[in-house]
């Protein structure tokens, strides 16, 4: 039922591909690493405040209630990625992925501590020795420094940096914080260093339904049996040598030349061994590369491959995006930071007073979410005469919420009796575009 | 303790537990060796073999058998041990208590204790204040708000000023003492209202109806029917018991003020009538207990501050 694993030693390549997998790698780690020493207004730049339940993002300061905007965010990133796969494949997998740019990171260790592909496939066969045993730390140490300090980071995220920096450096790190750390460490280590392609392999689902989203449009990386077969280390027959570089160099460990396969992971490493290849042969490159199903099929020019690209599904997804893009954007643009909810009280529907006026108490719960104290004036209306008979003002600090009663007072005679529809407007004093109007009921005894 | 009203459900659940988790063992343990052909070569995998479990349907139909990792083997032993693990540290097996004697409760205790101990300072520094000086501190009149919004504006209303049955705390007018100690005494102990009826006492309806009109004359109320009100005085000798003089109500007692316009019931001849035909009851709960003499402390001196000038606005 189960069955021991046979581990991968990728040779190591060069090419336009693995250069672009680099690029790749350093641009998002550049915004991984470097992202939460950013600075702004004083605080964090990107922090995730899980205690106090606020997100920033620079200027933008989220609340549970604006929830809308992480959902809108995972639609048009699961959009792009599909938009992406229709057209290109598993780009995401073979050069910006986590689990590829993590591997990629531990295996240069490993490359330049263990050596070569080959060098290392004989330390494994090899029996213990202190040069085995020191390599083999070395490597670990090296990779466990790698994974601390992406645990580190990670957590960086959730609670101020550079306070963790000070904790971690005089060990008064809290138990949970010490947890977070490790567990994040343990997983980059586990992951990047151990795991590797079973998590692509076993655990990872876009391996899986990679089938739904491909069509015979998509550019996926082909090995061209008609050019290449039938294989032969002889001359004059097919363009493939059988030289195995394409194998040596995959880090999913299968053979390309059996065609599409859902362990591979698109990273193109094949592509590059084997143009080196044609290249030092005198062949034309391009033995393996990036093709799709209907131009092996149909022996397609570049350019008619090109042309496929505008297709239905690709512009479907175009469209889709854009709209989300824009309408997210437009909303976030046009947010006003103060939330206000009416909330009724329920002790009584109506309360007559001297003179026979109605009174109605309300609770404003009024949020504001922006990072600066601000003065509200609050006003209502909705009958002939209504009035507010509390203070028309409230004051809150930067990201406070306050519950505010307030009593409205209509003249006898005004309203219907039972519900009468109302309106609160709070507005701040020192900018008008921080207007909120919220729709309430007051009840006139019969 | 249990709730189990007899042994058996104990049994049927440590029992269904314990077959349970044995039986996954045994089934990760009995498929783990391989029956039937071994690798046979499977054409257009390059030559690589996989294995088949060895049925055939129609001829040439095989059943592959692609084993998973043995990683993911030891991950499934891993949560069994984790399983019995857990089951003898925390409850799960019935009615075992568990080695580490978690109860839901005690955790509720533990979070109680670390609220007491970051908020207790705080409560502490007011409590040692003079209720009128707490009056005075923005900070505890924000707090003292809060904590009416949360514990008292259900009944008193958002804006204290009551409703039928549930006094107006923004005015002067006090039924057991408007001081700020009386005010406090009342939050952490509770009050109790009751008026007797006393409709057998006076007698007939309309012996009612007259002393209700002389009571609404008490305060001046237009509503007063003259003639009623002076048949009504007579009977209201009933009344001077409890609400004292003139009617000017008994803070000891707790028995109104009627010479005033302020009717916790409303001020309506029938409503009177009712109250003296009927009797009422009505009770403050007593807070002392569920807040705590810190939070009501705060509470009597914001409920204090609403209808005396306590000092600056927060």
């Amino acid at each position: 039922m189960y069955e021991k694993r046979q581990p991968i030693h990728p040779r190591e390549t060069d090419g336009r591909y693995a250069r672009l997998r680099w690029l790749c790698v350093w641009l998002t780690q550049l915004v991984y690493y470097g992202t939460p020493w950013l600075a702004w207004n004083g605080r964090q730049a990107v922090l995730f405040d899980l205690g106090a339940r606020k997100f920033y993002v620079f200027g933008l300061v989220l609340w549970p209630q604006d929830f809308i905007y992480l959902a809108a965010l995972l639609i048009l990133c699961a959009w792009a990625l599909f938009l992406v796969t229709a057209v290109a494949g598993r780009v995401w997998c073979g050069f910006a992925c986590p689990q590829t740019v993590y591997t990629s990171i531990f295996l240069w260790l490993e490359r330049r501590i263990e050596g070569s592909r080959a060098a290392r496939i004989a330390l494994d066969r090899q029996g213990p020795s202190v040069r085995k045993f020191a390599r083999r730390t070395a490597r670990h140490l090296a990779w466990g420094a790698v994974a601390l300090w992406t645990g580190f980071t990670f957590v960086g995220y959730f609670t101020p940096v550079r306070e963790l920096g000070m904790d971690v450096a005089t060990l008064s790190l809290g138990p949970w914080q010490w947890f977070w750390v490790l567990f994040y460490s343990f997983a980059t280590y586990g992951n990047a260093g151990w795991l590797r392609e079973q998590v692509c392999r076993y655990m990872c689902p876009y391996a899986r339904f990679q089938g739904a989203m491909f069509d015979r449009d998509t550019l996926i990386i082909t090995y061209d049996t008609v050019r290449g077969e039938p294989r032969s280390r002889k001359a004059a027959n097919g363009a493939c040598i059988d030289c195995t570089l394409c194998v040596q160099v995959c880090p999913a460990g299968i053979d390309i030349r059996n065609g599409l396969q859902y362990e591979c992971i698109g990273c193109a490493a094949c592509v590059d061994a084997c143009n080196n290849v044609m290249d030092r042969t005198g062949q034309p490159r391009g033995l393996i590369r990036y093709s799709t199903g209907r131009a092996m099929a149909s022996r397609l020019t570049r350019t008619q491959i090109g042309r496929r690209l505008l297709r239905p599904r690709v512009l479907a997804y175009c469209a889709a995006l854009l709209a989300a893009s824009l309408a997210m954007g437009y909303a976030l643009a046009t947010r006003i930071p103060l939330k206000v909810d009416v909330l009724r009280d329920r002790g009584s529907m109506g309360r007559e007073v001297d003179g026979g006026a109605v009174e109605n108490v309300y609770r404003l719960q009024v949020m504001n979410t922006s990072e600066q104290p601000h003065r509200y004036r609050i006003a209502v209306a909705g009958l002939p005469g209504l009035a507010l008979a509390t203070g028309s003002v409230a004051d809150l600090a930067g990201t406070e919420t306050r519950a505010v009663p307030v009593r409205v007072r209509a003249p006898h005679g005004a309203g219907k009796p039972g519900s009468n529809a109302i309106t609160f407007t709070l507005t701040a004093l020192d900018d008008a575009r921080l207007s909120v109007g919220e729709r309430a009921v007051f009840i006139v005894p019969h | 303790m249990s709730d189990f009203t007899s042994g058996f459900w104990d049994l049927y659940i440590v029992l269904l537990t314990t077959l349970g988790i044995a039986g996954c063992a045994l089934l990760l343990w009995s498929q783990s060796r391989h029956r039937g052909p071994a690798v046979e070569a499977v054409p257009g995998n390059g030559g690589k073999g996989i294995g088949t479990t060895g049925h055939v349907w129609d001829e040439d139909l095989t059943e592959l058998n692609t084993p998973m990792p043995r990683w993911w083997m030891w991950l499934f032993y891993i949560t069994i041990v984790f399983a019995a693990a857990y089951l003898f540290l925390y409850p799960g097996l019935g009615t075992y208590a568990g080695k580490l004697g978690w109860q839901s409760a005690g955790a509720y205790r533990q979070e109680l204790a670390k609220a007491d101990s970051r908020y207790g300072p705080l409560f502490d520094k007011y409590r040692r204040q003079d209720l009128k000086a707490v009056a005075a501190d923005p900070q505890a009149r924000a707090m003292g708000e809060r904590l009416f919004l949360t514990y008292c504006a259900q009944c008193h209303g958002s804006d204290a000023r009551g409703n039928k049955g549930f006094p107006n705390l923004a005015d002067r007018d006090w039924l057991h003492g408007g001081d700020p100690a009386a005010i406090e005494q009342t939050i952490l102990h509770g009050r109790h209202g009751v008026m007797p009826p006393m409709g057998a006492a006076l007698g007939s309806d309309r012996d009612i109806e007259n002393v209700a009109h002389y009571v609404l004359s008490l305060s001046g109320s237009a509503a007063a029917d003259p003639i009623r009100s002076v048949f009504g005085k007579g009977k209201f000798t009933a009344c001077l018991a409890c609400h004292g003089a003139g009617g000017t109500g008994n803070q000891a007692l707790g028995a109104p003020n009627l010479a005033d316009r302020t009717w916790l019931y409303g001020g309506s001849a029938d409503t009177i009538m009712e109250t003296i035909r009927n009797g009422r009851d009505n009770t403050m709960p007593a807070f002392g207990d569920f807040l705590g003499e810190g939070k009501v402390h705060v509470l009597a001196a914001y409920v204090w501050g609403l209808s005396n000038d306590a000092g600056p606005a927060p």
